[in-house]
């Protein structure tokens, strides 16, 4: 909990929800009829509204980016570390918003919600959403905003996907593209520990072929296994190493099947916390959104064929450590925008941290994120 | 703004307006800044270091973070650029001799400047005290210089013929940024540092 709110924080901060009775046409064919997105928003739009920023967040990312909901929260959003008064994405110069993505479990209308149909949760009839339904999504609450363009779209990792979509679909709405930790689509062995993933789940008897949630129940175990397999690929060996080395917890071996090592604690602590406030379908979801992405998939597997109707300018961030979305990814893309005479930036942030990097207080990251921001143009300020 | 370097300054007066540029080892960005400022010319530079990189994004320039023995081959197709310069690096590369091919696939035309290891006074320290020149120029001692291929302006030239580079343009200047005289008597012994501007020969393509 925080006493105070610090100075370079937003501050306190309150999700609103837009409903959308349009139906959505979605990759996969199907149509979702009317649905939900809850966002949080940071910072004043002013009266071009050329200062608006979008965040797309990760896997297990939320809406709820920077600041606290409340006085008791232990911890703020998870993009605290960049989002705020004087930090890289400054909300003294720029109108902030962050959705929920579509099939989230965080408000926006997903697996748990209500299927209108039915009047049981949707589980495993949510519809499989995309990327680039995702961004069609968010126009659609851009234009709800009435904001036609973007100063920038943000994003890392699945977020940074979904920033690399936008810039090929609505070249005319982002100005600005920033792309951190990851790539224009997913190798063979990303995919594969995604389908580990999902089987640890989908083989777990509460799942119930995904209507747990019917059956009053939760696939705990395979949350969980799913968990910790993703926490693993999203550190590196010596930050692991750094963090916890073989040190025991209790400073003697037992010779059984308890906790031995403090990196075995660690994982379960991560699996607890993560099964209380994720929903199973929405991690198979993501997952799958992850496996499908490929912009270049549809024309030919060229790349920068694919790119060829982009303007945005970009900034591409990688870090050295970072196993699961490599700088090898990031160089690929960045050759495919410097093959389209791009403005492109490219920073590789060394860093022991791994994929999960760019959620931490890394000084010369946040630097180089923050000196790319700082060239934005945005129109007076309110 | 901040002053550019006197060699930077006169890589400014050899470019065409409105080009397209590639600056190997860009350092703060600051001579693409004033390439693009004044000339209108567009393009990209590329640094390894760090906090170089954190100040050329601060200048406003485009930069790719990468070394330059894999960089050329890594981003960029043959002949994408006007002018591909490289200042004050070309002595520091492993392998400069394959680094002006790179220059050339990717570029029209390149520009380098460089330390000239046959100045007068790095010769007279050679000659007088039989050891390895510390000056203005090359401030560093022989074991802890990032310098490990220095060359001098007939060596460079030597190799340029050997590889069938043409040399279009070639100036030095000495500490106090003169130019004229000395290049007409003799560049070799009175340059501290030599520009030059080439392209690849035709029929060596």
């Amino acid at each position: 909990m925080p006493e105070h709110i610090p100075e370079e924080s937003v501050g306190l901060v309150t999700p609103q929800t837009i409903h959308f009775s349009q139906p959505l046409k979605l990759t996969s064919g199907h149509t979702l009829p009317s649905y939900d997105l809850v966002f949080e928003t940071y910072g004043t739009l002013n009266a071009d509204k050329s200062n608006a920023i979008l965040i797309c967040h990760a896997l297990s990312g939320s809406h709820h980016a920077a600041g606290y909901h409340s006085m008791d929260d232990r911890k703020p959003g998870w993009w605290d570390v960049a989002i705020g008064p004087g930090k890289p994405i400054d909300t003294n110069r720029f109108f902030v918003i962050c959705p929920n993505n579509l099939g989230g479990c965080d408000g926006s209308t997903g697996p748990t919600t209500t299927n209108p149909e039915t009047g049981l949760p949707y589980g495993p009839d949510f519809p499989i959403i995309t990327v680039e339904d995702w961004v069609h999504s968010q126009a659609r609450l851009a234009d709800e905003l009435e904001i036609h363009r973007w100063a920038a779209v943000i994003g890392a990792s699945l977020g940074g996907m979904q920033v690399l979509q936008w810039s090929i679909t609505f070249p005319d709405r982002i100005q600005h593209a920033v792309v951190i930790a990851a790539s224009s689509k997913l190798t063979a062995q990303n995919i594969a520990f995604n389908e580990v993933a999902r089987q640890a789940i989908r083989t777990d008897p509460d799942f119930h072929g995904g209507r747990y949630l019917e059956h009053e129940t939760i696939p705990e175990r395979g949350l969980r296994l799913a968990r910790m397999l993703g926490h693993i690929t999203y550190l590196s060996d010596e930050s692991m190493g750094a963090k916890f080395g073989r040190e025991l917890r209790e400073g003697q071996l037992n010779y059984d099947y308890g906790i031995e090592f403090q990196v075995e604690s660690y994982l379960r602590y991560q699996a607890d916390s993560f099964v209380g406030k994720f929903d199973a379908n929405t991690y198979l979801l993501m997952t799958k959104a992850l496996d499908y992405f490929d912009p270049a998939h549809t024309h030919g597997n060229d790349l920068p064929e694919a790119l060829n109707k982009v303007t945005a300018k970009f900034c591409v961030i990688s870090f050295t450590s970072d196993w699961r979305f490599s700088p090898k990814r990031s160089q690929e893309l960045v050759r495919a925008l410097l093959d389209n005479d791009l403005d492109v930036s490219y920073a590789e942030i060394t860093a022991h941290q791994g994929h999960d990097a760019f959620l931490m207080p890394i000084s010369h990251y946040l630097d180089i994120f923050h000196a790319y921001m700082k060239r934005i143009e945005i129109g007076d300020l309110p | 703004m901040t002053m550019l370097r006197p060699d930077q300054e006169m890589i400014c007066k050899w470019i065409q307006p409105k080009s397209r540029i590639l600056d190997l080892g860009c350092g703060d960005g600051l001579l693409l800044r004033h390439l693009i400022d004044d000339l209108g010319v567009e393009g990209y530079g590329m640094e390894l270091d760090d906090s170089r990189v954190l100040n050329s994004l601060e200048n406003g320039i485009n930069v790719i973070q990468s070394d330059l023995d894999h960089g050329l081959s890594d981003y960029f197709n043959d002949d994408s650029f006007d002018y591909v310069i490289m200042s004050l690096t070309l002595q520091a590369m492993n392998f400069p001799d394959q680094l002006l091919d790179e220059m050339l696939r990717v570029g029209k035309q390149g520009i380098i400047t460089f330390p000239n290891f046959g100045h007068w006074k790095n010769r007279l320290q050679l000659l007088f005290h039989g050891k390895m020149p510390v000056t203005k120029a090359l401030p560093n001692r022989w074991y802890n210089t990032p310098n490990i291929h220095l060359c001098t302006v007939a060596d460079f030239e030597k190799l340029c013929e050997k590889k069938g580079i043409r040399i279009l343009q070639r100036s030095v200047i000495d500490n106090r940024h003169r130019e004229q005289a000395l290049s007409r008597l003799s560049p070799n012994l009175l340059g501290e540092t030599a520009i030059y501007r080439f392209e690849r020969l035709p029929y060596h393509s």
